[in-house]
């Protein structure tokens, strides 16, 4: 009896090496996305070798990573970062492909538009190269990241040489307490499994308190397989899957969207389907989670205090807490309720969707940040996300709270545009890497969700939203 | 690619689990356009005290002398020994560029995140797992001894140290058969090009809106 990851799998193997579950095969490719940052190269060597895509209906581009999030009218200042979107626009333009340009409404980040445009369909093979591929899997897709290299082999052969990995299964069972998201569903499993947990494994999260995520959750926490060090994190079909997708503009239509579906409701794991390895979380024990280090592993509850190296046996476990607590500037067992932030960062492709503006718009409504707050910036995940929640009055809410509102872009999630921290500066922020330097260089940063972050704008600090 | 059969190299230890993407190659040097010239940037925050940006030349740099790299012994390295876990975080093949530019043909550690133990083997990167108690005693042995080789030999998928231990590695046969003959991975999938476009005739019939 099959997997959800078998399932697709089996479904897309063009060509197989050897026989068995270890074997080299060839997969083939439904939906391949492309950014301006892994892209080039990968046009580069197909044009010299004299080769041209293989569908370039399979391929949607947009540049999201260099993109300024302020007035686009002035165009990108960075003479570098404007050369990487333009070669995105000429390659794209010569070889035909579909691209969301910076003054579409629809540009946005890559893996926020291909839902929203439907260009994401249950059953399909996606890719990008960007690890946060992962967040499509949301739709019962095999989504995952690529490099450069395979960037151009889905170019030039529309599949992929690779092997299937094994398949491990996360429950969540039970309601989520009030103010507890898909964000803190996620940091929660990193910090149960590890960041390398799922190395060498495709995530299915199932249980009742997956079903009960929106499809703005379900992405959420697909998003963040990537950071257990999962390649794939899948859900499986259900009603909120389709009337999420139901008149999207790249969603079938009329005959042939009835057609889909009826294929799509297969898309779950048999009931006795059999796992490489189950993990299961209690949902009604998941406190909202606060990173505390320089690893998404290395989270705690907000009711919680910081870790002391001296409590740790195992020496390289404890050499990186010691690393990770001196870049941070903590203290050990400091609780993470006292610890106070310069800039707060609530956008992503993690957590920029219009439920998670909406979640922490109900949070800062009627309020104003905290005085010792520097800036506080929301940035939409897309141009439809934006006008969206604009409609919606969100804007305003923010604004009048002393948010910033801007732009559609990657931004401080990894700094490439001018959104980044200072040395030193401590910032609460949606995104899903910790990593040192990650927002700035020297700059220090706590995931967390939505909800957080604007409460910790409104407080100067983490606030258990509990109490 | 190059063909890929044995290194006698010069190996550097770099004691940390988790080494990600972004301490391998920092994000703005992401921003070029090339395939080439990473290596100058490779582990850019810990290789250098000032902060680097794209176009900046090592000579102009303020070089961290207490990063492990910048000792006089491991110039020239082409074997980097690391910890678990090595290449977490992003998809960037700059990363495993980045380490081949500076010279290196060959990491070894107890565990790689899988997209970069992927990436590497696209560009005739070859990165070894050894057990974890290996790759400390590994450790120790080169920080012990200036001038510290390991030969690895891909064909054997053998690793063998000078005082004449032999640690046997896995490999894939078909990523083995590939770096062995520097073959180019796009052309050998083109020879099933026919076997592709049956596969998309079929899809067509049983999934067509996916070709709508
Ligand atoms: S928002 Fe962040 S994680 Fe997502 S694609 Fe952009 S840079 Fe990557």
């Amino acid at each position: 009896m099959k997997t959800l990851y078998d399932k697709l799998w089996e479904s897309h193997v063009v060509h197989a090496e050897s026989d068995g579950a270890d074997a080299t095969v060839l997969l083939y490719i439904d939906r391949h996305l492309v950014h301006e940052v892994t892209s080039p190269q990968a046009f580069e060597s197909l044009r010299m070798a004299g080769r041209k895509p293989w569908r370039t209906s399979s391929i949607l581009a947009v540049a999201d990573h260099n993109v300024p999030t302020t007035d686009r009218r002035h165009g990108i200042s960075d003479p570098v970062s404007r050369l990487q979107v333009e070669t995105l626009d000429q390659n794209c333009d010569e070889f035909g492909i579909t691209e969301f340009k910076m003054d579409d409404l629809r540009q946005g980040i890559v893996h926020v538009i291909g839902p929203e445009q439907g260009a994401t369909l249950p059953g399909m093979t996606v890719v990008c190269g960007d690890s946060h591929t992962s967040t499509h899997g949301a739709f019962a897709c095999l989504a995952f990241g690529i490099g450069t290299s395979e960037v151009e082999h889905v170019l030039a052969t529309q599949c992929l040489v690779t092997k299937k990995s094994r398949a491990m299964q996360v429950l969540v069972e039970g309601v989520l307490p009030a103010g507890v998201t898909a964000k803190d569903i996620a940091l929660a499993v990193i910090g149960e499994i590890g960041t390398a947990g799922g190395n060498g494994y495709a995530i299915e999260f199932a249980g009742s308190a997956i079903r009960a995520l929106s499809m703005e959750g379900r992405m959420t926490l697909c998003n963040m397989a990537i950071e257990a060090g999962a390649r794939a994190g899948m859900i499986a079909v259900d009603d909120v899957t389709i009337d999420y997708l139901k008149d999207r503009p790249f969603a079938p239509k009329g005959l042939l969207w009835e057609q889909a579906i009826a294929y799509w409701r297969t898309l779950k794991s048999d009931e006795d389907a059999i796992f490489d390895r189950t993990v299961r979380m209690d949902a009604t024990r998941i406190k909202p989670q606060v990173t505390w280090g320089t690893s998404p592993e290395m989270v705690a509850s907000v009711n919680g205090r910081v870790p002391a190296p001296s409590d740790i046996v195992d020496v390289v476990k404890r050499n990186a807490v010691m690393r990770a607590l001196e870049y941070m500037d903590l203290q050990p067992h400091m609780p993470i309720t006292e610890i106070y932030l310069d800039k707060i960062f609530i956008g992503s492709c993690t957590n920029s969707r219009i439920e998670d503006l909406r979640a922490a718009a109900a949070v800062v409504a009627g309020k104003k940040i905290a005085s010792n707050i520097k800036l506080a910036m929301v940035v939409p995940g897309s141009g439809l996300v934006k006008s969206q929640a604009e409609q919606e009055g969100l804007d305003r809410i923010f604004r009048e709270a002393g948010f910033e509102w801007r732009d559609p872009g990657c931004s401080m999630c990894l700094a490439m545009n001018e959104d980044r921290l200072g040395s030193g500066e401590r910032c609460a922020s949606t995104s899903n890497r910790n990593f040192e330097g990650r927002q700035g260089p020297g700059g220090r940063t706590h995931l967390v969700s939505p909800v957080m972050a604007a409460a910790a704008a409104i407080a100067g600090h983490f606030v258990d939203i509990d109490s | 690619m190059k063909k890929f059969e044995q290194c006698n190299g010069l190996v550097v230890p770099l004691d940390r689990a988790n080494v990600d993407t972004d301490a391998i190659i920092p994000k703005q040097f992401l921003k070029s356009i090339k395939r080439s010239g990473f290596g100058q940037y490779l582990f850019d925050e810990w290789r250098f005290l000032d902060h680097g940006e794209p176009g900046m030349t090592v000579a102009q740099r303020q070089i961290n002398p207490d990063f492990i790299l910048n000792q006089p012994r491991y110039q020239g390295a082409e074997i980097l020994l690391a910890r678990d876990n090595f290449g977490c975080g992003s998809s960037r093949e700059h990363a495993p560029w980045a380490l081949q530019d500076y010279g290196f043909s060959i990491i070894i550690a107890p565990s790689f995140a899988d997209i970069f133990f992927n990436n590497c083997f696209k560009i005739g990167l070859l990165p070894i797992v050894l057990d974890g108690t290996i790759v400390d005693r590994l450790i120790k042995a080169t920080e012990a001894t200036v001038g510290y080789r390991l030969l690895v030999e891909l064909n054997a998928q053998i690793v063998s140290t000078p005082s004449g231990e032999h640690y046997f590695f896995e490999i894939d046969a078909f990523r083995k058969h590939c770096l062995l003959n520097g073959l180019d991975e796009i052309g050998q999938t083109l020879q099933h090009a026919e076997k592709i476009r049956d596969y998309e005739k079929k899809r067509r019939i049983e999934q067509p809106w996916l070709f709508a």
